[in-house]
């Protein structure tokens, strides 16, 4: 399964699969920014057209010394679009956006953010474009509310910093100094930092970490808020429920380089075509390798919480001979489980790693 | 956290105009600056107290008119070195400086206000001095108001600069620790409190071609009606110009 033919064949077939998707997003993304745009009157500032790409990258390549961060990555962003970049520590995701940012040049390859050069343009970028790095910048010893309203300061027409303040929840924490907030109180605070200037297009590097489970599933409704009201937003995440829940379309990157590019569930159907996943539990511990001896099982993976999964071609053959096998060995099962597979297995399957190192 | 039913229109919004941002920006540094006790101690407290002590004591046998030029770029120093040093090292250490790098805020803006604010300061460190020498100890300004003021910017730009060579190429905590060494240093053997003549000529050679000295000896000469000397003012230029010239080569956002 990890073997370098598997992946790049995998990738390969992604690719592939890739354009008729992207196509088919992109209209219905611009629809609802058409649609939205009448409700609150998205404004055409800058150099990008209707139609053309929010972001669009192409054959980008970033060196650091001799390591490749990002090795001819190329993708494009539709306006109104939830697009997430997903990979593991050290895939290029953060060096990507940073570069679309503004924040480092490219060696080689194209980048281009609402049509223009994030190097040479960003004077013009910056008022457009909301920013939440996976370090908050927060001065600590201004308070709360005083941040916000310095940021909102910097623009002619900002959002209201109060109406923000509820809105990420931190309406009590407004007179609280930044370095006395919590992590997940930081991160909302960067959150409302990055929306104060009314952005059309929205980076959020690693949004949810470090908050409560209550602040992400808020953090996830602002986010498909600002989707419907026509933001395009480009986030890198750990975890793959975010991804999942919310993009539009999730690129999945490793070793700087692309390794599928689809819609949460393309992603996840197309690999259910090939492959199914038959996940068990039983009374008593389970031999991993004995598993693996069984015809019709490709791949054994430990589950996290406990039991295996079972990757196989052939749902049908494995059911009756696992069924026999536990028969024969007087294993009881507690749990069997066919389904397809999650984006964490198509995740493991295409990195070959875990989303934490 | 609420419901997201407060809007946030996505409509696109323009960046203020040059001098609003500046002006804000120049508030919040102003802000935090008062915040920062330490800050405060060294920038406003130490100056004043070494003037006192040794006017009153008069350990270094030199008159009001030879100390409190010493003072004031003392001052100058503990402001721009130091205070400024310290604040923008723990600003990139925390990733402020590179988040106000994706804002709207350009670096022009961010210098200014940094500026702006430090000549605050500093104009608030000439007044409580100056006041106190020409009260307690009889001091009376007999130089050039222009000339003084003119020697004060350039005594800021170089001193600033050293400071900001610092908080962008060390670590924060390095910066603090240097910044803070650099200031006890310059104070003994700068040729500022104590004269560059009271060491050895050797020492005193050194000395007077520090930063500190030359300063120290344009303060003292446009509050003196004997002029900036020339030697001084060109030493001055050419350090404000290497502080300057390799913060600019050197300086690192995050």
């Amino acid at each position: 399964m990890s073997s370098a033919h598997t992946r790049a064949e995998s990738a390969k077939t992604r690719r592939n699969a890739t354009p008729p998707t992207q196509a088919s997003a992109a209209t219905k993304s611009n629809d609802a920014l058409t649609a939205s745009a009448q409700g609150v009157g998205v404004s055409s500032v800058s150099g990008a057209k209707r139609g053309e790409a929010a972001i669009s990258v192409s054959h980008l390549v970033k060196r650091y010394g001799e390591h490749l961060a990002v090795n001819d990555l190329s993708f494009e962003v539709a306006p109104g679009e939830i697009f997430a970049l997903l990979g593991p520590n050290g895939a290029g995701k953060t060096t990507t956006v940073e570069i679309l940012e503004g924040y480092r040049k490219t060696d080689r390859g194209e980048a281009r953010v609402l049509g223009l050069d994030p190097q040479r343009d960003g004077a013009t970028l910056r008022p457009q474009i909301g920013v939440m790095l996976q370090q908050d910048g927060l001065y600590p010893t201004m308070r709360a509310g005083e941040v916000l309203a310095l940021f909102a300061s910097y623009f002619n027409d900002p959002a209201d910093p109060n109406a923000l303040m509820t809105l990420v929840g931190l309406e009590d924490a407004a007179k609280t100094r930044c370095r006395q907030l919590s992590g997940g109180q930081k991160r909302r605070l960067a959150l409302a930092v990055a929306l104060v200037g009314k952005p059309r297009l929205l980076f959020l590097d690693e949004p949810t970490t470090g908050m409560d489970p209550q602040a992400r599933r808020a953090t996830w409704d602002i986010i498909r808020n600002l989707k419907e009201q026509g933001a395009t937003i480009l986030l890198t995440t750990h975890f793959m429920d975010e991804a999942e829940r919310l993009a539009d379309r999730i690129a999945i990157i490793d070793d700087g380089q692309l390794l599928a590019l689809d819609t949460p569930a393309g992603l996840t159907t197309s690999q259910s075509t090939t492959t199914t996943e038959v996940r068990i539990r039983a009374k008593t511990p389970l031999d991993a390798s004995a598993l693996g001896r069984l015809d019709a099982v490709r791949n054994v993976r430990a589950e996290p919480s406990e039991g295996y999964a079972l990757e196989t071609g052939d749902a049908r053959a494995l059911l009756v001979e696992l069924a026999t096998w536990a028969r024969d060995t007087h294993i009881d099962l507690t749990e069997i489980r066919i389904g397809r597979a999650s984006l964490e297995d198509v995740f493991l399957r295409l990195t070959g790693k875990e989303m934490r190192e | 956290m609420s419901a997201p039913t407060t809007s946030t229109p996505t409509t696109t919004t323009s960046a203020a105009s040059f001098w609003r941002i500046t002006l804000a920006q120049t508030r919040a540094e102003l802000l935090m600056t008062l915040r920062r006790g330490e800050s405060l101690l060294v920038t406003i407290f130490i100056p004043t107290i070494l003037l006192i002590a040794f006017a009153s004591l008069n350990i270094t046998k030199v008159g009001i008119t030879f100390l409190l030029p010493g003072v004031l770029a003392l001052a100058i120093m503990s402001t721009g070195m130091v205070s400024l040093g310290i604040a923008t090292a723990y600003e990139r250490y925390y990733g402020v400086l590179k988040r106000l790098g994706a804002s709207p805020l350009s670096r022009t803006e961010l210098i200014l206000a940094k500026s702006l604010s430090v000549l605050a300061v500093e104009i608030g460190q000439v007044i409580v001095l100056t006041l106190i020498g020409a009260i307690f100890y009889g001091w009376r300004p007999s130089g050039s108001f222009f000339a003084f003021v003119v020697i004060l910017l350039l005594g800021s730009l170089a001193f600033a600069s050293l400071g900001l060579l610092m908080a962008g190429a060390l670590r924060a905590e390095a910066t603090l620790a240097g910044a803070n060494g650099l200031l006890l240093v310059l104070t003994i053997f700068g040729g500022s409190i104590v004269p560059a003549s009271a060491w050895p000529g050797w020492l005193a050679t050194i000395i007077n071609l520090l930063p500190s000295a030359a300063l120290t000896d344009a303060f003292y000469g446009s509050l003196t009606p004997s002029g900036v000397s020339l030697g001084s003012l060109i030493l001055l230029i050419i350090w404000a110009a290497i502080f300057l010239g390799a913060t600019i080569y050197t300086f690192k956002w995050e």
